[in-house]
């Protein structure tokens, strides 16, 4: 975040919503790290006055949320789109109960996937869940509708999505100041169980006031100030919403156009009264033919996914295509180039763990984190990899389905967090059910992939203060599993053995990789000694080399050069440390059995 | 004012290219303009090409670049300057750093680093400018200043006057750093003049 001046500030539209919560009052926020929505609760835990908290997962952080709310404060859970199916269970009810307190939850949806294992439109929650929906396009409409959505939140008694997606969390953008206010709703007792005690009875009456409130919510649609009609060239008319407003904005600004900032519920009447005065309708939405759907549903005939495709992000030039077909450009084609793919940091310790898993014949049910990085060659170490915690349950049931003799065949490898946010029932079940297959936790301390967040085992809260650390080895002995191995996956050969022993038991075993992040501020500010490689011994096996550490690279020989310099003749090249990149772990040396890989303070 | 202008930064994680951009962001936001900006962040952080798009003009709706469609593109890294022709036309201009930063398939020995990769551009006219912005930036004593040493020569093709650049950095950069900064984006600007 930058100040412009005295009136606009220069912020990304996580840190947008961040502000645009804390004007608003929010009293209690909480949610799980997860790409694109992580920097919102980052930002707002900076802001003083503000109860933040990472939560172990999404679930808990919509609950802490809803209670927040129901005591009267208003509140804020935060999450990337899959989180949200975590936190589905609350989600669904809370629909029911309605607030006390403002409550809004924001949904980061991941259109393209840069960082998700899916790219699921969350807008069929607001649908599913009855719940009204705002969808901004950039950073200054994503602050000015949180703040409204806390509002509407306690007009129209219910929780309030705002959906964002990668493009507008993560671009910056001119944003406005506005006023601080405290939220006027006051904390407190207020016993209310004709509202709050969801049993059928109390339930049934809810289910009736949902549709009543989402019906006065239709009719407020319509004259929402954020569904606003841009008047133009009628013989194309769009609706639209969200970042692909942008898009069409760029592609086709004299068009006349639609946009709705509530993606749900839809105003009839303003649809059809736009689609009376234009020639042809075009629904223009990433993802899922939401809005077309719904429109085509109220007898209103568009056109839409036969034109926008319904996979991946769109841009200007998606929709430009798509709806002018005879528009060409001639553009360079692409030449083919070494990839750049992302890899695990020189010195980081899941490698340790990976490079053995690659040498050992079992599947490796994976999890998701910086780890699922394990796939990628050199390594090729993971074999599985759906949502987060199903590492653990999935190599159960594949040790089950293979029957006698099947659990020496299948790990499963997850992170510390990961293991809290969803693992450790899978492990309940393992035990309890008498499964074998082992677990191995990786163990850094910290929730490294989202960039570096704290959780239960770290030992510190959101704001850095010292918290409870979750004790992994006594939970894991609590839940009934009887071997319990902690190893240092720097030393390789170490590692091999007690995975070895752990994979061969034929009761649940649990690994535990103890080793910090390398990402982690103490780990950056200490001075690595760096490890060199003494080339006169290197015999050129390639053992380091296949570890893929970015620090380590290889160097051919021409012809004749081995014998040249005093090497075997078969010799094929050598293998180079750079010592500015290496950090430290050692795990190369541990590998080399020639002498050829030596640490900094030996020369 | 004139229309809106597309530069397109890229590199690899850790170059610091994300401040890079924030500078020219600032300094074009000083001088009265609109701006957009579109990062990647997550997964695509760790050790891979990194992007960021920025845009700017009298008003900016989209944050993404079109194909075709980016007048400037700042690469950090030699080989990066290649990656994105599809976003790159006849007269785009590529601002190089000539650091080598090499690829794991290259430094296990599966794939070589392409030779005379810039001929890719120039081939083409794509307007090549190559900078040493890692020397310059060791010259004016700290290689970290690499990226302000990019922004330096950046700014020569930019319609601000370098004296805003100088206030933001003036402004944004803490005190410590200042000077040394201030001499890396001199240090660019008279490499690309």
């Amino acid at each position: 975040m930058a100040t412009i001046n005295d009136d606009l500030l220069w912020m990304s539209g996580n840190e947008a919503i961040a502000l645009g919560a804390f004007e608003a009052g929010v009293t209690v926020a909480s949610g799980y790290p997860g790409t694109p929505s992580t920097e919102i609760m980052e930002n707002l835990s900076t802001y003083e006055g503000v109860y933040t908290e990472w939560a172990p997962n999404e679930k808990v952080g919509l609950e802490v949320a809803i209670g927040a709310s129901f005591a009267g404060g208003r509140a804020l859970a935060t999450m990337k789109h899959v989180g949200v199916n975590v936190a589905a269970d609350p989600l669904f009810t809370a629909s029911y109960t309605g607030v006390c307190g403002g409550l809004v939850l924001v949904s980061a949806d991941d259109p393209e996937m840069h960082s998700s294992q899916n790219e699921q439109d969350n807008r069929n929650y607001a649908f599913a869940a009855k719940l009204p929906m705002l969808e901004p396009s950039d950073p200054r409409e994503a602050k000015e509708m949180v703040k409204l959505a806390f509002e509407l939140s306690e007009d129209f008694d219910t929780p309030f999505i705002l959906r964002i997606t990668t493009r507008v969390s993560h671009v910056k953008g001119v944003v406005g100041k506005g006023e601080k206010r405290d939220s006027h709703a006051q904390c407190n007792i207020n016993k209310i169980p004709g509202k709050l005690v969801m049993l059928p009875a109390v339930a049934r009456k809810r289910r009736a006031v949902v549709e009543d409130r989402m019906a006065k919510l239709r009719e407020f649609a319509e004259t929402f100030p954020l569904n606003r009609i841009e008047e133009g060239d009628t013989s194309r008319g769009i609706i639209t919403s969200g970042v692909s407003y942008l898009y069409v904005k760029e592609a086709f600004p004299d068009a006349a156009v639609l946009k709705l900032g509530m993606s749900w519920p839809l105003p009839e009447n303003k649809i059809r009264e736009f689609a009376e005065t234009v020639d042809e309708l075009i629904v223009v939405e990433e993802l899922d033919p939401f809005l077309e759907t719904h429109i085509k549903a109220m007898g209103i005939k568009c056109k839409g996914k036969e034109l926008i495709p319904n996979q991946g992000e769109l841009n200007t030039s998606i929709v430009r295509r798509a709806l002018d077909p005879g528009y060409e450009q001639d553009l360079f084609a692409p030449v083919e180039l070494p990839n750049r793919p992302p890899n695990m940091c020189a010195g980081c310790p899941h490698r340790g763990i990976f490079f053995n898993l690659s040498r050992m014949k079992v599947f490796v049910s994976g999890d998701i984190g910086c780890y699922t990085l394990g796939f990628l060659p050199p390594l090729s170490a993971m074999d599985s990899c759906v949502c987060m915690g199903a590492s653990v349950s999935i190599a159960h049931g594949m040790a089950k389905a293979l029957g006698e003799g099947g659990h020496d065949k299948v790990v499963s490898v997850i992170g510390d967090s990961t293991f809290i946010h969803s693992g450790i029932t899978g492990l309940i079940n393992s035990v309890y059910n008498k499964s074998a297959a082992t677990l191995i936790i990786l163990d850094n301390r910290i929730t490294a992939m989202t960039g570096q967040q704290q959780n239960p085992a770290s030992g510190y809260s959101i704001k850095g203060e010292v918290a409870p650390e979750l004790d992994l080895e006594q939970l894991c002995r609590a839940v009934g599993v009887k071997h319990v191995y902690k190893v240092n996956p720097h030393d390789i050969v170490e590692t091999r053995k007690v995975l070895k022993e752990a994979v061969a038991l034929d009761e649940q075993a649990v690994v535990i990789s103890e080793a910090p992040c390398v990402l982690l501020p103490e780990m950056k500010e200490r001075q690595p000694v760096s490890y060199f490689t003494n080339q006169e011994n290197c015999v050129g096996c390639m053992s380091c080399i296949r570890l893929g550490c970015p620090a380590i690279s290889w160097t051919p020989f021409a012809e004749g050069e081995a014998e040249q310099r005093g090497y075997r003749k078969k010799q094929q090249g050598l293998s180079k440390i750079d010592e500015i990149i290496c950090n430290d772990c050692g795990q190369c040396a541990s590998l080399c059995k020639f002498n050829a890989i030596t640490r900094g303070e030996e020369k | 004012m004139e229309e809106t202008g597309n530069i397109l930064f890229s590199g690899v994680g850790g170059q610091g290219i994300l401040l890079a951009s924030e500078v020219t962001v600032y300094a074009l936001l000083e001088a009265g303009y609109d701006a957009k900006k579109s990062e990647v962040h997550g997964m695509a952080q760790r050790g891979g090409s990194v992007t960021a798009q920025l845009r700017y003009g009298k008003k900016v709706y989209s944050p993404l670049i079109e194909p075709g469609g980016a007048d400037i593109q700042m690469a950090f890294e030699m080989m990066e300057a290649v990656r994105y022709l599809p976003y790159l036309h006849k007269g785009s201009r590529v601002i190089v750093n000539t650091q080598k930063i090499l690829p794991p398939s290259v430094a296990t020995g599966q794939a070589e680093y392409p030779e005379n990769v810039l001929d890719q551009l120039t081939e083409r006219n794509i307007e090549v400018v190559v900078v040493d912005a890692f020397d310059l930036a060791q010259g004016v004593g700290e290689v970290r200043t690499a990226n302000v040493v990019m922004v330096g020569a950046l700014s020569t093709f930019l319609p601000i006057d370098p004296g805003v650049f100088e206030n933001v950095i003036q402004t944004r950069v803490p005190a410590r750093f200042r000077e040394v900064n201030l001499r890396a984006f001199d240090a660019g600007r008279k490499a690309s003049e």
